[in-house]
């Protein structure tokens, strides 16, 4: 087996299994810390208020606009691009159709990648930028914060450089990072792409029974 | 000092509820921009994300799912010091009114607010409540009012208001359909919106009556983090209603002390209460929908400030609106207003507190701005509390907008 079998196959395959029995137990793991059912007499719909608060919370309120419009901008740029590369990216749908669910679906031209790759670079530089120029963030910002930043950063570099496909070792690169970035995703703050829907929704719950829409 | 017992505490509090927000945060930092003590100084310690920083590290050392891979390996987190927490004092009271508008910057909507009581919980286990705020809740608890109106003291203050005001003041009557609160910052520092509640609901033909049961309204226990007291408090209003057979129980202009017996009573007690509860506001706009209750409007240019527990964490908005457009010719909303209008910047305490009194005035240059903005003569509200942090920052900058109650302005418009 070479090594660009083995970062493709039982290594991924164990990065995989640890990623979503990572993300299951630790969501389990908050959900099952419960909590007490609201007793006062309800003024509005909690379900009405949860959904309202996880979609209205996609884009700033409008006098948020320019203290977020940097965050904004970056942040969107980089998880649309990031997203639209993980599922439309010609070899990431090859290596899924081949490797994990049997099937593919159209993929991004040539040009479509690199644009977005520069969309999502440009955000994630930002963001990163940011992290330690803003007096808050600078202040509160861990050491995990950079580590999952540089990581996904380093996934992101591999994977274009792999992208013409003109060496294994550079394929075997991005599979090492993607791995690594798989086995640490559950121990991490990256766990904000599940958490931030628990989060909205409690809090649209709480004030939307009480008929606040938050 | 016993850290330990914060720290016990703060794990006992911590449910989903608390792990969902400790898990999403994503320290963006957004929150800041909403944060008047925040955007008033520019100092990042003021930014809502680091208040709940210790609650986060006992989660983590403890309740996190992860916690026990994390003692494992070596890496578990360092256990939150006497020193650390006493640095953290006056970023959990004197700079936080639990007001809640970082909730709305913050893109995972993290009520940062709701953390604060946990770490107001916790701090009040090791004696880390700033002293004016203890004396009152403690005052609460033993007398019955933050600042001694004993049951007897009311008795006289009801008489009194009865003979100045000309008003029926009634007190302890049995079998009273509304059984009315109201706060000791009315019962004693604005008598005439005490004596304006009871006009009015007399002129309505409501059958109400005070109870020396229970007539506080507000409820310190919620400032200082002590449940047991914020309990009592609830308590004894809701023994009050039950024993009068009350259908309604109104909470008189103040913000939290709605809050309190609305929304939190009920969670305190471990029960469903078995009578509605109304701010007066809410209360007043009902008969105005009915038809009841009819108004002159005055020629008048004025705003409304929403108090933060009454709106954006008691749901309302609309009710008092719908008075002010009655109530004179040219109202005029705050930019942002309604869910998004700025705070007083003296809730949850702050106000009382005189190590933040330097803070609050100048988060209060926010708000004045924001009056200043519409070009109104003056500005409404319907808390006692706000009313009493526009007073004080009013007079300490000389500032010449007309403030004004709600329920006077109702008293002296209504039409019969």
């Amino acid at each position: 087996m070479t090594f660009l079998q083995f970062v493709e196959g039982p290594l991924f395959y164990v990065a995989a299994a640890i990623f979503v029995v990572g993300v299951v137990y630790r969501l389990i793991g908050i959900l099952r810390l419960g909590g007490e059912r609201d007793l006062a007499r309800p003024n509005g719909s909690a379900t009405g208020g949860a959904i309202l608060t996880v979609l209205r919370h996609f884009v700033p309120r409008r006098t948020f606009w320019r203290g977020s419009s940097f965050h904004f901008v970056a942040g969107y740029a980089f998880h649309l691009g990031l997203f639209v590369l993980l599922l439309l990216a010609a070899p990431h749908v090859a290596f899924l159709q081949e490797r994990v669910l049997g099937f593919g679906w159209p993929v991004l031209p040539h040009w479509a990648f690199i644009l977005t790759a520069e969309v999502a670079f440009a955000g994630l530089i930002m963001l990163w930028v940011r992290r330690f120029v803003d007096p808050v963030q600078k202040l509160i910002s861990t050491s995990g914060d950079y580590a999952a930043t540089i990581l996904t950063f380093l996934v992101m570099l591999t994977g274009c450089l792999a992208l013409q496909e003109s060496h294994v070792a550079l394929r075997a690169t991005h599979m090492v990072f993607v791995d690594i970035w798989l086995i640490y995703f559950p121990f991490s703050r990256l766990i904000h792409t599940f958490t931030f829907f628990f989060s909205r929704a409690q809090t649209g719950a709480t004030y939307g029974r009480r008929g606040a829409k938050l | 000092m016993t850290v330990q017992k914060a720290i016990d505490k703060f794990v006992e509090k911590t449910g989903a509820k608390v792990a969902s927000y400790l898990d999403a945060c994503v320290r963006c930092g957004l929150c800041a921009q909403a944060c008047q003590y925040h955007e008033a100084t520019g100092d990042p310690r003021h930014a809502p994300v680091m208040k709940f920083q210790p609650l986060q590290q006992a989660y983590q050392a403890s309740k996190d799912p992860l916690s026990p891979l994390w003692r494992m390996i070596g890496r578990a987190p360092k256990k939150v010091t006497e020193e650390e927490l006493s640095d953290w004092q006056d970023l959990i009271y004197d700079s936080c009114s639990m007001c809640g508008r970082c909730t709305l910057a913050c893109p995972m909507g993290i009520d940062i607010a709701s953390l604060v009581w946990v770490m107001r919980e916790g701090m009040s286990e090791v004696g880390l409540v700033p002293p004016e705020i203890t004396k009152m809740a403690h005052a609460a608890r033993d007398t019955g009012s933050p600042i001694g109106v004993t049951a007897k003291k009311l008795r006289k203050i009801l008489d009194d208001v009865e003979k100045k005001y000309d008003v029926k003041m009634h007190l302890d009557k049995p079998h009273a359909e509304v059984l009315l609160l109201d706060s000791s910052l009315d019962y004693e520092a604005y008598q005439p919106t005490l004596a304006a509640m009871a006009k009015i609901l007399d002129r309505l033909g409501i059958d109400w009556s005070f109870s020396s049961k229970g007539y506080e309204a507000s409820n310190l226990g919620l400032f200082s983090g002590e449940e047991s007291i914020a309990r009592t408090m609830v308590e004894r209003i809701t023994e009050a209603a039950e024993d009068m057979g009350a259908k309604t129980v109104l909470a008189p202009e103040c913000g939290h002390g709605y809050g309190s017996i609305r929304w939190e009573a009920p969670n305190l007690l471990g029960r469903e209460l078995p009578f509605e509860v109304l701010h007066i506001v809410e209360f007043l706009a009902r008969m105005h929908k009915e038809g009841r209750l009819k108004l002159k409007p005055e020629s008048r240019a004025l705003t409304y400030h929403d108090p933060c527990k009454l709106g954006r964490r008691g749901g309302v908005f609309e009710e008092p609106r719908e008075m002010m457009r009655d109530l004179v010719t040219d109202y005029r909303e705050m930019k942002p207003g309604g869910v998004t209008n700025w705070c007083c910047g003296g809730g949850g305490g702050v106000v009382v507190i005189e190590s933040a009194r330097k803070l609050q005035l100048e988060s209060f240059k926010i708000k004045m701005d924001q009056v200043e903005k519409t070009g109104a003569e003056g500005v409404v509200m319907s808390c006692a509390f706000c009313h009493m942090t526009f007073d004080k920052s009013s007079e300490h900058f000389k500032w010449d907008k007309k403030i004004e109650d709600m329920v006077q302005m109702v008293e002296r418009q209504m039409i019969d």
